[in-house]
């Protein structure tokens, strides 16, 4: 079996030797044409006059595009066609593309696409979301509203009550590849797409409509992507679709990849949200009732705004059983860049919601935090009363928690060390440690039921070798590799007889995005039936064969046990081929049992949850707000590990990612909307040395307690939510300069941390 | 103009080679060579990381913004040419496959040959090593411990043989023994002379150095570099002299070099220049070319202002010389006349008081958003000298001469620092931008005054220095 093997990832070789192949490495013949958009500096107006002779002069120019000369759709909206491809004559943000250039090369694209004479009429832009507020610019007709119980009461009854408001900032996906896609034209206005998305069904669907043809005239291939966190959901279109265009119109192919400070320019990023909080509770700290405001940033198009705001809601509560609670969500629209899929899909602004309140709780009576959270933790599996519903009315009936902190708490050796820090910070005024604990629940499901399909088509070579498809895309996170351990498993063979082939909407239709970290648990129950067809079929052929019952045929150890007989695998091919047994099966899974309603928000979303808890320190420099993570310590619900290997890289990757979030990745928009952190010079993910000194990761040793592919849990998004844990650590470091709460916005940058400290020691 | 280096071990000569192709495009386009990626085309991801060796040693360089004109003579070894001649893995390849230290792999070839590089060098300073390249998936532990792996690993004969391949004095003088002449736009000097002599004659030319800052002017404002003078020739002007009495750095010594001998000699500068970008830009990076640019927010000038450093200029067979922060006049102008360029830079020796504190969003590869330098005397409990310069909080690199008139004469105490504080506003009056408000900057650059007095006493500088 190679399923919980801590094997490498598929491509590990390829990546490490510079062989794998992204959409910019493909080959292309001489004539291939380059692409490049030319884009408006405006947030808000009309276009008034556009000549772009200077751009159609310009060397190796072979055609420029604006809205008038697209042949079908203009429009790359995955939701409600408001996002056309080139301005339709209005501007809605600065960066939005107004026409299209190909050349005979890419910089000579990105040169003509520089010299465009446009004249635009300014108006006044949303850019905050209180501006749009007040201006009911919205998504939806209204707010959002999830309710259980009556808050309000609950707030007004209970003994304490605190409130309070934050900003959280945005995030760029910073994938390493920039956004790309690839398009070569094919006989009687086919299209064959190679894209860099984690979506090829609705890169197909898209590029269909720009070309006027049915779905069946495209195909889309998606070997890998160089990374993805959500950007590459619906955020690829544009360029796939200028591909394909491009590539139609001129019988030559055509390739567009963003340069880095316009894939910063012109794509979305994690929603910004503001949210404001009222909290009442007893004297234990046990919450009462709990309030939630969430103005959440939509930007210029709906793109995946309103499940990502459900999400948002959806998280809400986190971890914590809340007798009354009420969230209201408005999905604001402003004239900044659509606000988009990114890991965690708005569940982390949520998670951070509540986490802020049980620290400003804790704070308030004095309590460890940690010790008040597991107060309000939904009860455990066994322990579960009455009441262990969510907000939204799902029932919690694998929560993991309770186990997971006790073994955290000792294996990170808290109660000592916060003794220490605590001894430590007294001594001295310069600086302070602080310790932060975040723990996550997070929710596994599309919350668009619909969503939840999958297909896989294997085949079975009759020299026993197995090719293997199914819809899921490549994006770094090992799912190739965990579906080829679950295919070979279920043939009872070595993993390298199973040749991963890349994503192709040619081999598996009508597929989903590889979005909510749903990738393994689809994909792999796909794959499984479809391996349990071709195995069945092949049992029953040598069961006949060898004069016994299928029951008794088993494959194991690269051979096939047929009663007292045994066979390699591949002989058992042949002889399958020979006996004129098909050895080719598509396999399906749809997740069971769900059922939900997001208007009302009720039902049950998600099939089941993951756990995940953490443990940061950092420390804090009183003068400058320098700061960095010290030590992390993380347990992790990836229930039967498929590959504890590749799931332990998810969750050291994700918390990194996570902690930069909220500490040193601050998006910063000017007065007229321009972003102004568009390279990697002024946006700064995590360097090597800002991960934690001390990186203490481990998974727990679980199972899913629904019946997944071998039990084990998704892990792409959940860890993400442990970095919440160091900027709660910031704010604990900030707290011991004073007796104030510290109330820091995120991210807790350098200067983010300074002025809290003021705030808490000098009251500025 | 002709191009003759090492690829991988094997001669490459390149004709008319266009004076500003990058070495990232040459590879990917011209040569099919993908291995080595494009993440941000402005040096600060290192996805496009190879590793060249020239007479000076192995060292990583950007790709994307080093132009082909300036591998003359050298040996270039690309991720293509990190395994050897049979297919076998390099140790650091061998170590990101079994530790996993790849996800989507994007970033990978950059990282090996940072590894590579640094493996070649002996270096263990991961993290520095390292600071240039970006990892989005893994979060960085996995590639770590890859690196750590191949410590006590031999390096390979293949990444040995670039050293004892390449003869750049002979591939040099074969191409000029055949007589081949750069075009007109272009000048490849080879001496301090020859170069003062081609910019008198060419004054309105580009110089460059090592490209990390005009390289942009290419890749990103798709400027044409016409006429252009490639410095990387002038070997005479990379010297650096320590003396009894200055130390002496020629305006293309490479950022890294100046720090091996800065760093012993004023270690907290040393410090600033680890952080300084990443050994890849700083194995470009000139220190005349961070001075020449004039910009406001360059690392090396308040410090040189603070150390009383002296700006050697020269044009045609003249040459000056001033106090270094005479140079900058005001934002984008320098007291610079066309066709002059900076020739050395030098700095007395002295007593070390200075400490360099550099505040940025993230503590590598960033760029200051304040850079403060303190180099102050005290004797007796006197101050009785204060050199005090700032980057990030005017439109040029400038001193903070009513902070120092605020110190000098005054007894060293926390009322003496409390009261120089307040000099701050008269000297600065700074800007808000991405990087920070003008009211963050104006108040931390008065508690990096503190900052060091509490230094001086011997206590804890900097969070660096605290662990778990």
């Amino acid at each position: 079996m190679s399923i919980a093997k801590p094997l490498p990832h598929d491509a590990a070789k390829l990546h490490v030797t510079g062989a794998a192949r992204y959409v910019d490495d493909i080959p292309t013949s001489r004539d291939c044409l380059h692409l490049a958009f030319g884009l408006a500096p405006i947030a808000k107006g009309r276009i008034t006059a556009m000549n772009l002779d200077a751009v159609k002069r310009s060397p190796g120019v072979v055609a420029v595009l604006t809205a008038d000369d697209l042949p079908f759709a203009n429009d790359v909206s995955p939701s409600i066609h408001d996002e056309p491809l080139l301005s339709d004559g209005t501007v809605h943000y600065p960066g939005q593309p107004v026409f299209l250039v190909a050349a005979t090369s890419h910089r000579a694209a990105r040169v003509a696409a520089r010299k465009g004479d446009v004249t635009y009429a300014e108006e006044e832009a949303l850019l905050t979301v209180d501006q749009a507020l007040m201006a009911d610019s919205r998504f939806e007709d209204g707010p959002r509203i999830y309710e259980k119980g009556d808050a309000a009461a609950a707030i007004g009854a209970a003994p304490h009550v605190i409130d309070g408001k934050f900003d959280l900032g945005g995030q760029e996906h910073f994938y390493l590849e920039g956004q790309a896609a690839l398009a070569f034209p094919q006989e009687g206005g086919d299209v064959l797409v190679h894209s860099s998305t984690q979506h090829p069904t609705e890169i197909q669907h898209k590029v269909a409509e720009a070309i006027g043809a049915p779905m069946h005239a495209v195909r889309v291939e998606t070997r890998r992507m160089g990374g993805g966190f959500g950007g590459k959901e619906s955020q690829g279109n544009a360029l796939a679709v200028s591909c394909a265009i491009i590539a139609t119109l001129t019988g030559r192919p055509a390739k567009m990849r963003y340069d880095r400070d316009d894939d910063m320019t012109v794509t979305g990023k994690r929603h910004p949200f503001k949210i404001s909080y009222r909290a009442g509770f007893d004297d234990d700290g046990k919450l009462l009732g709990v309030d939630f405001l969430h103005l959440v940033n939509c930007g210029w198009a709906q793109d995946l705004s309103l499940p990502v705001a459900d999400r948002a809601m959806l998280h809400a509560d986190n971890a914590y059983l809340i007798p009354a609670i009420r969230i209201e969500s408005h999905r604001l629209k402003t004239n900044l860049q659509s606000f988009t899929a990114y890991r965690g899909f708005g569940g982390p602004q949520g998670v951070v919601g509540i986490e802020r309140v049980m620290d400003h709780i804790a704070h308030d009576l004095g309590l460890d935090p940690i010790e008040l959270r597991r107060r309000n933790y939904y009860a455990a599996p066994d322990q579960a009363g009455a009441d262990n519903t969510t907000p939204y009315g799902q029932k919690v009936e694998d929560f993991e928690l309770h186990e997971m902190t006790a073994q955290l708490l000792d294996s990170s050796d808290y109660a000592a060390r916060k003794a220490e820090i605590a001894d430590w910070n007294a001594g001295q005024d310069r600086f302070a440690r602080g310790i932060g604990f975040s723990p996550v629940k997070f929710g596994i499901s599309f919350t668009l039921t619909h969503l939840n399909q999958a297909g896989a088509l294997v085949h079975v070579y009759q020299d026993g070798s197995v090719h293997l498809n199914h819809g899921g895309t490549e994006m770094g996170q090992g799912l190739f590799q965990k579906v080829a351990q679950v295919a070979a498993s279920r043939f009872g063979i070595p993993l390298e007889k199973v040749k991963i082939t890349a994503t192709d909407t040619a081999k598996v239709p009508n597929t989903s995005a590889t979005a909510a970290s749903s990738g393994s648990d689809l994909n792999g129950m796909a794959v499984k039936a479809a391996c349990d067809t071709i195995r069945d079929r092949m049992a029953d052929h040598l069961a006949q064969r060898y004069q016994t019952e299928p029951a008794k045929v088993r494959f194991e150890d690269g051979n096939v046990h047929i009663g007292d007989e045994v066979i390699s695998f591949d002989e058992a091919a042949s002889l399958a081929y020979q006996g004129r047994i098909s050895l080719s099966a598509t396999g399906f899974y749809k997740t069971p049992k769900l059922e939900w309603d997001r208007i009302n928000g009720q039902g049950r979303p998600f099939f089941y949850f993951a756990y995940g808890a953490a443990i940061t320190e950092v420390v804090v420099d009183r003068l400058t707000g320098e700061n960095r993570i010290l030590r992390a310590d993380i347990l992790h619900d990836a229930g039967a590990s498929l590959n504890p290997a590749l799931d332990i890289g998810q969750v050291e990757g994700a918390y990194v990612q996570g902690a930069g979030w909220l500490t040193t990745e601050e998006l910063v928009w000017d007065g007229k909307g321009a972003l102004r952190t568009h390279a990697p010079s002024t946006y700064k993910i995590p360097a090597c040395s800002d991960r934690p000194d001390v990186f203490n990761v481990a998974l727990y040793d679980g199972q899913n307690r629904e019946d997944t592919i071998y039990r084990s849990k998704a892990v792409g998004e959940p860890p993400f939510m442990l970095g919440i844990s160091a900027w709660l650590a910031q704010s604990n470091a900030v707290s011991s300069f004073g007796d104030a709460f510290p109330a820091m916005d995120a991210p807790g940058t350098a200067e983010e941390v300074w002025r809290a400290i003021r705030r808490v020691r000098d009251g500025v | 103009m002709t191009i003759t280096f090492l690829l991988n071990g094997e001669r490459v000569e390149l004709e008319d080679v266009s004076p500003t192709a990058t070495l990232l495009d040459w590879l990917r386009e011209d040569r099919g060579l993908t291995g080595t990626k494009e993440g941000c085309n402005e040096g600060d991801c290192g996805a496009c990381t190879v590793m060249v060796t020239d007479p000076d040693g192995a060292k990583a360089l950007n790709a994307c913004i080093l132009f082909l004109p300036q591998l003359h003579g050298k040996a270039v070894r690309t991720i293509e040419g990190a395994a050897g001649p049979k297919g076998e893995l390099h140790p650091a390849q061998q170590a990101m496959i079994d530790l996993h230290g790849s996800q989507c792999g994007f970033c990978t070839p950059g990282f090996v040959m940072s590894m590579v590089a640094s493996h070649a060098n002996g270096a263990t300073d991961h993290d520095t090593q390292l600071a240039g390249n970006l990892c989005r998936c893994t979060g960085y532990a996995p590639i770590i411990r890859a690196a750590q792996a191949t410590e006590k690993v031999a390096v390979p004969t293949w990444v040995q043989e670039d050293r004892s391949f390449i003869l750049p004095e002979k591939l040099r003088g074969e191409a000029e023994s055949r007589g081949v002449e750069p075009p007109a736009n272009v000048q490849i000097p080879q001496t301090a002379d020859e170069l003062a002599e081609t910019y008198a004659r060419h004054p309105d030319a580009t110089l460059v150095a090592g490209a990390t800052d005009v390289g942009l002017w290419v890749t990103k404002q798709l400027r044409d570099l016409d006429p252009v003078i490639f410095l990387a020739g002038c070997d005479d002007l990379k010297t650096i002299d320590v003396t009894d009495s200055e130390i002496r750095l020629g305006a293309m010594a490479h950022m890294n070099a100046v720090r091996q001998v800065i760093e012993p000699l004023h270690p907290s500068y040393g410090e600033m220049i680890r952080r300084y970008a990443s050994v890849q830009v700083r194995n470009a990076a000139t220190i005349g070319g961070n001075i020449a640019n004039g910009s406001p927010i360059g690392d090396n000038p308040p410090a040189l202002i603070a150390l009383d450093a002296t700006l050697h200029l020269r044009h045609g067979d003249t040459r000056r010389s001033m106090p270094i922060e005479d140079f900058f006049v005001d934002y984008g102008k320098q007291d610079r006349a066309p066709g002059e360029f900076v020739d050395q830079i030098t700095i007395p020796r002295q007593e070390d008081n200075l400490k360099v504190y550099k505040l940025s969003k993230r503590f590598d590869q960033d760029i200051s958003a304040v850079l403060g330098a303190f180099n102050i005397t005290v004797k007796n409990g006197t101050v009785t000298a204060a050199r005090i310069a700032f980057g990030g909080m005017a439109a040029i690199p400038k001193r903070a001469t009513h902070v120092e008139s605020a110190l000098i004469g005054q007894p060293w105490s926390e009322t003496s620092i409390n009261a120089a504080m307040t000099a701050f506003d008269q000297d600065f009056t700074p800007l808000t931008d991405m990087r920070a408000s003008a009211e963050y900057r104006l108040e931390t650059a008065r508690n990096l005054l503190m900052r060091y007095f509490i230094e001086h006493s011997g206590d804890t500088a900097s969070v660096l220095e605290v662990s778990s």
